[in-house]
């Protein structure tokens, strides 16, 4: 089993990801990552999917998708050639004698702190998904009070963008 | 029981009746996806090709949402619903008090749906049904998966709860469409008055085109009450929905060429051809070729069963010739048919020689199951014409294989296992000789509807198909129950034609309310009961692998004949007759046959031991098809 990003352009309608996410859950594969939301054209939405699996099965859910009325293009994105980030959000215990070493950390990963509390901080970072594990493993000692993750975003590298083509362009 | 009634009357006197030409004679008439080629997004959206002319309509009207449900219907060229009111939805049924449009008040919703599925697949055309929001939603949901499996053209409409109670368990409130999610080609919760006629277009249009399927449309009762105006036509906005009609060139010399190379070619021919109205195209491939056909459960009828190059039915209870022929082949050319597991037997044992070409309007078909070395995506008429003329081409530069040692192997399995049955040891009657007589007194041009079970494998046996559109059955999901309701939608889309429905004393007791409504709507329907007394696919299964432990498949419809069919039809407004030994039979089907005027019902009480012969057990190789009862067929000398 492997690692698949899928980005998946839909009609920006009521319901759509609910068609999409059926697709997967009735095969009994589990979505590792999903991250929605409006692209360039209010009408189109992009869902972008990562999820471990064989190829032909995963195939199969590709052509099924590709059925759904709502899904406008499918493109799988190579890793070799695409850029892949998610967002972190990450609720740290720094009192008074933490604090400075928990900065450094915070400066050596590129991350920023966005809120301050007497004895917490909360640290904002974006990366691959293998840097901020990198990020969680160096605060972890600290203590970590509460995190969110959001699923990957994923973009082709290149000039060239999926979402040219005439169904996709702003109505 | 004077007819017609009152009720047929009333409809008589204001239904505008669809030229006749289209349902009976499918491969002239224009398929109803041709008309799909400009799949776009800003396309006008045509009537479902085969329906009447489009009502004329004023460009604009002040009415109610309903009121625009209603001249949207009729706009689409529909002449008939099947439905039943109820409080949501109710606001509908005021306008299509007075409408063209036929409605025809079933008994219950399932049988509003398998009707709707019923006219659909005798014409060509999309079926209605409607029903209302909770309980009447629900109980399309079969109807639905069951359109949904063997690709049927549907349009169901739901009444749903008014917009500010959806999501508060309202009194009959259920998410149909997301029930509903898996099991149609798209489904619709309107939100607003003014998009109902672009909705119902659009509902249309993909119930009808690509590979067809049902289309759900959930009207919330607040938008069906609303003031809105109606204008025609509206603009379909589908631009993630582009079916791929015309096949790719060169798949298309590629297939040729195979099937001018291979020493074992079979055509294996599916429901899609019949679909398509690629039939008479059909013909004319197998005749060029020389290549043997096997239609499956769902084509029967889409090439004749009498031709020379017919081998018969493939799978689980197919002919041993087709199971032989598909098994043994080095080329199986696929044609609107999805490789389903009751073809296939045990898949990785499938036809282990065989280089497949695979065509089929729907990609995710092509693979699925079996790996496509040849993939052909596209509208079975254009892909067998298209074949013609690649196959012809294929054969003025190179002369094609001799065919003659395969056909000699094929006509020796033909002659050694023809189709057959004992006659029952103990004296009963036997079903497939009921079932046999049936097929040759109606004859090849009435429509034969199988419910589910044994008899539904020996009318598929016994029954000889000459024609497109004189079969219809529940192949994909098996919906016992299905044979009395969708005759009835059969015989409203084609009136002039007999309609029998082949169906089992379990079967029967599923649907059979919708006689009452035949009856009343004047739908002379005829009905064979092959009685029993049991549930005989699963006794048979009891028999065979259960150890004769019968458990729960006692109907007891003849050990103390409850219900009694012959009463039961009658009570419903029907005739009722009952045959007990052969030397009736001939008498009782004529009998039937002479009743125009009203439904029939035949309680043809047979042996309860018959049993389907061949037969591949589930989840066996085909090499293991039993031709009978411990008796395998001897291949070996035929080896190839």
């Amino acid at each position: 089993m492997t690692l698949h990003t899928l980005s998946v352009l839909v009609e920006n309608k009521p319901g759509v990801l609910a068609r999409v996410s059926g697709l997967f859950s009735r095969r009994g594969f589990n979505i590792d990552s999903l991250a929605v939301g409006e692209t360039e054209n209010p009408d189109v939405s992009r869902i972008t999917i990562v999820v471990n699996a064989e190829s032909s099965p995963l195939e199969q859910v590709t052509k099924q998708l590709n059925k759904l009325v709502n899904v406008l293009k499918i493109v799988e994105l190579d890793p070799q050639v695409s850029v892949a980030r998610e967002l972190l959000l990450v609720k740290v215990r720094a009192d008074r004698a933490a604090r400075a070493q928990v900065l450094e950390t915070v400066g050596l990963f590129r991350a920023r702190v966005v809120d301050v509390a007497p004895d917490t901080l909360t640290i904002e970072a974006t990366g691959t998904p293998d840097k901020l594990d990198a990020l969680l493993r160096d605060l972890e000692p600290f203590g970590i009070k509460e995190m969110v993750q959001s699923g990957t975003v994923a973009i082709g590298r290149g000039s060239r963008a999926i979402t040219a083509g005439p169904a996709l362009r702003a109505a | 029981m004077t007819r017609p009634t009152p009720e047929t009357l009333a409809h008589t006197a204001r239904r505008a009746r669809p030229g006749a030409g289209a349902a009976g004679d499918p491969d002239h008439a224009p398929a109803p996806r041709a008309g799909a080629a400009p799949a776009a997004s800003r396309a006008v959206p045509a009537a479902p090709e085969g329906a009447p002319t489009p009502v004329r309509q004023p460009a604009t009207a002040q009415v109610s949402g309903a009121g625009s449900l209603v001249r949207s219907l009729e706009a689409l060229g529909v002449d008939v619903v099947f439905g039943i009111p109820g409080g949501a939805i109710l606001p509908a049924y005021d306008p299509l008090y007075d409408s063209t449009v036929r409605h025809i008040l079933v008994r219950h919703e399932q049988g509003a749906g398998h009707a709707a599925t019923g006219y659909a697949q005798a014409t060509g055309r999309v079926g209605v049904c409607i029903a209302t929001s909770g309980p009447g939603a629900t109980n399309l949901v079969t109807p639905i998966a069951d359109a949904f499996m063997d690709s049927v053209p549907m349009v169901a409409i739901t009444g749903q709860v008014a917009r500010p109670m959806i999501g508060t368990d309202a009194f009959q409130e259920a998410d149909i469409q997301g029930i509903t999610l898996p099991i149609t080609k798209h489904n619709f919760l309107v939100q607003t008055a003014e998009e109902i006629p672009q909705v119902l277009a659009e509902a249309f249009h993909l119930a009808s085109t690509g590979r067809p399927g049902p289309v759900l449309v959930d009207i919330p009762k607040d938008v069906l009450q609303a003031e809105v105006t109606f204008s025609w036509p509206p603009t379909l906005e589908l631009p993630g929905y582009r079916p791929t009609l015309h096949p790719h060139g060169k798949q298309i010399r590629e297939a040729a060429r195979l099937m001018s190379a291979a020493r074992r070619p079979v055509l294996y021919v599916g429901g899609g051809v019949l679909k398509a109205g690629a039939t008479e195209g059909l013909r004319r491939l197998a005749e060029l070729t020389g290549i043997p056909v096997v239609t499956t459960l769902m084509a029967l009828g889409a090439f004749p069963d009498s031709h020379r190059q017919h081998l018969g039915m493939p799978g689980m209870h197919g002919t041993v010739a087709a199971v032989y022929g598909l098994q043994k082949a080095d080329l199986i050319v696929a044609l609107g048919a999805r490789f389903d597991d009751r073809v296939t037997g045990k898949l990785d044992s499938f036809a282990p020689d065989a280089t497949v070409v695979h065509a089929d309007i729907d990609p995710a078909e092509i693979g699925k199951n079996r790996h496509a070395d040849v993939p052909i995506v596209g509208d079975a008429r254009h892909v067998i014409d298209e074949l013609i003329a690649a196959v012809t081409a294929e054969r003025a530069a190179h002369p094609a294989t001799d065919l003659a040692d395969w056909w000699t192997q094929l006509d020796d399995l033909r002659e050694r296992y023809p189709l057959g049955y004992e006659e029952p040891a103990d004296g009963t009657l036997s079903p497939q000789y009921v079932i046999k007589r049936l097929g040759e007194i109606a004859g090849p041009d009435t429509i034969y509807v199988a419910g589910v079970g044994q008899h539904q494998m020996w009318a598929s046996q016994f029954i000889s198909y000459e024609k497109p559109q004189t079969w219809l059955n529940s192949g994909g999901l098996g919906t016992m129950g299905y044979a009395v309701p969708a005759a009835m939608g059969a015989k409203v889309g084609r009136p002039d034609t007999t309609v029998w429905a082949v169906d089992g004393d379990g079967c029967f007791q599923m649907t059979n309310q919708e006689l009452a409504t035949c009856a009343l709507e004047g739908i002379p329907i005829k009905v064979a009961v092959i009685n029993n007394g049991n549930l005989g696919m699963v006794r048979q299964w009891q028999t065979l692998f259960y150890g004769e432990r019968y458990s729960n498949t006692e109907l007891g419809t003849h050990k103390h004949r409850i219900p009694d069919f012959v009463k039961l039809a009658e009570a419903l407004g029907c005739v009722g007759l009952r045959c007990e030994n052969a030397a009736d039979v001939d008498k009782t089907i004529e009998a039937a046959m002479a009743i125009t005027d009203a439904p029939v019902v035949i309680d043809f009480t047979v042996g309860k031991d018959a049993m389907v012969w061949p037969m591949v057990a589930a989840g066996t190789s085909n090499d293991e098809i039993m031709f009978a009862r411990g008796v395998r067929p001897d291949f070996d000398e035929n080896d190839v």
